[in-house]
């Protein structure tokens, strides 16, 4: 047992570069993706402190309801516009039936409410849609690139996935520096009240984000949904994205992304080479663990704002 | 008029302690338990004691349990449903290693195994809050699920992974476990359980270490600077919660299923839990089994409501539907009433002390 997990693992790393790094690129383009979901999370945290724990179900229902208009007959760039309509007026219902009755409650509460709308969008997006296994019809690259004599192969969805999440990141950035919603999405999460008393509105920050926030699920749930298709276990991968937040911090976009490469290319390392001294499937638990050994020496994530408590 | 206090004088430390100092509420609760131990037994049907008020009264003391540590203690878990694993599965090792243990002491050393687990995973709390813990005891409902679906010994070598919860009698005749036990019997074992637990909660939330617990929950730093270790506290608070989950998953996969599988305590059973405590209340006994009612009936509510009224759906779209209304209900009742129902009833005795005056 030790030698499988001490000694045998680093051996075959040794004995297989290439694998090793193979293994490692697919891990971090894994993680890329992961990524995506937590961008949504950091948004919606950085600008309201809610924890939204129904990003994840919030991917699934915009894969399925791109999927959904794809169906129906719409191109596939109409399917994305719809489905960014119905986004945008999904962060209208939010703010107005969820938000604005729950405001100044505790943080625990408005978790909560968000577990009830991941339950309600689950079970709405799957009575509208229908619960079965759909794929999308429009064709994204699934070949293998061949690096280094064609030993290390490279996924091209993986990569433009990474592509895509670095240009999502980038124009993310920009707009929270550069422009005047950004600066004021900003202000409302330093201080609601202090936004609030220098003529922020709220209520309309709230729907931004929420709205961005649907844009980011849109991007990740056709990434994802090319992916592994569209199908219910596609909002279990928001679980995978909690780890991912913990690790960069709940409140930095490029926490979200750093930590995300950490998670995927650790959990793709370690469930081919210690996974089988283990049973495997530790990808399972994996990114748990880490995520908590970590915080155990730094508790506010990689990036996350000190906690600084005053009595 | 209902609930007048006036002239219940209390002219003892004895009788201001009390832990039910109001005439009307011991009344209330004897006329509960004359119902739960006396009416219910004799006149309910097999169907209703074996699929409402099991699954309730095991619900009702993980309900107790996560609330010691929500509600009590302020520390957010999403790990209820491992815990419950940890208490089903050790039970079955000890009862299977020791064939011959009460099972009563097989259930106490699986709630002291699952308190030593959730010691361990309470660990980080002492540097970790809010979120971030809610988030890290994710990493134990996750492992140990995995470890429990993974490792053979768990389930004695069995190659399909489910067992069967083996025959056993709290006192000879009285089987309580198994394939032979009437629901009856079961039930009552159920109930004895959680009454015991419930007043131990009780009892446990209006002493020094209740009030140790509240005191971190309301101002952490603020507590140890009057002096309570957070430590003793935050960890005594996931010991004992995590107890009366382990117990309560015993319960579950000793007395309500007959069947020890670890899918059956996945994450959704951690929100089912969670649930609850934020419905009934939190920081209320009461709370807890006002939560698990709740929840354990809205399901059967949902998937009997059309059929009542003449309209036939398909399984699958009933499931969506349930997904649907439960989530709107839990915005809903979190909108309504932020402290849970434990606070209405709060309310309705505030109204009841006036009536019939309105002020």
């Amino acid at each position: 047992m030790i030698e499988a997990l001490f000694i045998t693992p680093f051996v075959e790393i040794a004995e297989y570069p290439y694998f090793f790094l193979e293994v490692l690129i697919s891990g971090l383009l894994t993680g890329v993706m992961y990524s995506l979901v937590a961008l949504g999370f950091v948004l919606i945290f950085k600008a309201s402190g809610v924890f939204n724990f129904a990003q994840g179900i919030m991917v699934l229902f915009a894969a399925l309801t791109v999927v959904g208009f794809m169906d129906y007959g719409a191109p596939a760039w109409l399917a994305i516009i719809l489905t960014a309509v119905v986004m945008v007026g999904l962060a209208f219902g939010v703010e107005r039936y969820v938000m604005r009755p729950l405001v100044n409650q505790d943080h625990i509460i408005m978790f909560m409410a968000t577990i009830g709308l991941a339950y309600f969008l689950d079970g709405f997006g799957q009575t509208i849609w229908g619960s079965d296994v759909k794929s999308f019809a429009f064709d994204l690259p699934r070949d293998n690139y061949q690096l280094l004599d064609g030993e290390v192969f490279v996924n091209q969805l993986d990569l433009l996935g990474g592509v895509i999440a670095a240009l999502l990141v980038g124009g993310l950035a920009i707009f929270f520096q550069k422009t005047k919603i950004g600066r004021a999405l900003r202000a409302v999460a330093d201080d609601h009240q202090a936004a609030m008393s220098v003529g922020i509105p709220l209520n309309q920050i709230w729907v931004i984000v929420w709205s961005v926030a649907g844009i980011v699920a849109i991007v990740a749930g056709i990434m994802w949904g090319a992916k592994v298709t569209v199908q219910f276990s596609l909002s279990l991968i928001a679980l995978k994205a909690l780890p991912v937040l913990i690790l960069g911090g709940f409140t930095s976009i490029p926490g979200a992304i750093i930590g995300g490469l950490i998670i995927g290319a650790g959990e793709k390392i370690a469930e081919n080479f210690w996974g089988p001294a283990l049973g495997g499937a530790i990808e399972d638990w994996f990114a748990y663990v880490l995520a908590l050994v970590f915080l155990l020496f730094r508790p506010q994530g990689l990036f996350g704002e000190k906690i600084i408590e005053r009595v | 008029m209902f609930y007048r206090e006036a002239g219940q004088f209390k002219a003892t430390y004895a009788a201001d302690q009390a832990i039910f100092p109001i005439l009307q509420d011991k009344i209330g609760i004897a006329i509960i338990l004359a119902i739960a131990f006396g009416v219910i037994p004799a006149f309910a049907s097999d169907y209703f004691l074996s699929s409402l008020m099991l699954p309730f009264l095991v619900f009702s003391l993980a309900a107790l349990g996560l609330n010691i540590l929500l509600g009590y203690c302020g520390q957010l878990s999403l790990g209820t449903g491992a815990f419950m694993a940890c208490g089903a599965f050790f039970a079955y090792k000890i009862t299977t290693a020791f064939p011959e243990l009460n099972i009563i002491f097989v259930f106490l050393l699986a709630g002291a195994g699952t308190a030593a687990v959730g010691v361990f995973f309470g660990l980080p709390s002492l540097r970790i809050k809010g979120f971030y813990l809610a988030v890290a005891t994710l990493a134990a409902q996750f492992f140990l699920i995995w470890m429990f679906n993974k490792v053979d010994w768990w389930t004695n070598f069995s190659p399909s992974g489910v067992i069967s919860a083996p025959p056993r009698e709290v006192l000879p005749g009285f089987a309580v476990t198994g394939s032979s036990a009437t629901p009856v019997d079961r039930y009552y074992f159920a109930l004895g359980v959680v009454c015991v637990l419930a007043l131990l909660a009780k009892n446990m939330v209006r002493s020094r270490i209740g009030r140790t617990w509240m005191a971190i929950r309301d101002m952490d730093i603020a507590a140890e600077i009057i002096g309570i270790r957070p430590m003793a506290a935050k960890l005594s608070a996931f010991a004992i919660s995590s107890f009366y989950i382990g117990v309560a998953g015993a319960l579950w996969a000793f007395v309500y299923t007959s069947s020890v599988e670890a899918l059956a305590f996945d994450i959704n059973r951690s929100f089912q839990v969670l649930f609850m405590v934020i419905i009934g209340g939190l920081g209320s006994i009461l709370g807890s089994f006002l939560g698990a009612a709740f929840i354990v009936l809205l399901p059967i509510i949902i998937n009997q409501a059309p059929a009542a009224v003449g309209i036939v759906m398909d399984t699958a779209l009933l499931g969506h539907i349930e997904f649907m209304v439960l989530g709107a209900l839990i915005i809903i009742i979190l909108i309504a009433e932020p402290h849970g129902m434990a606070r209405l009833w709060q309310i309705g005795k505030e109204k009841l002390r006036l009536w019939p005056f309105p002020h």
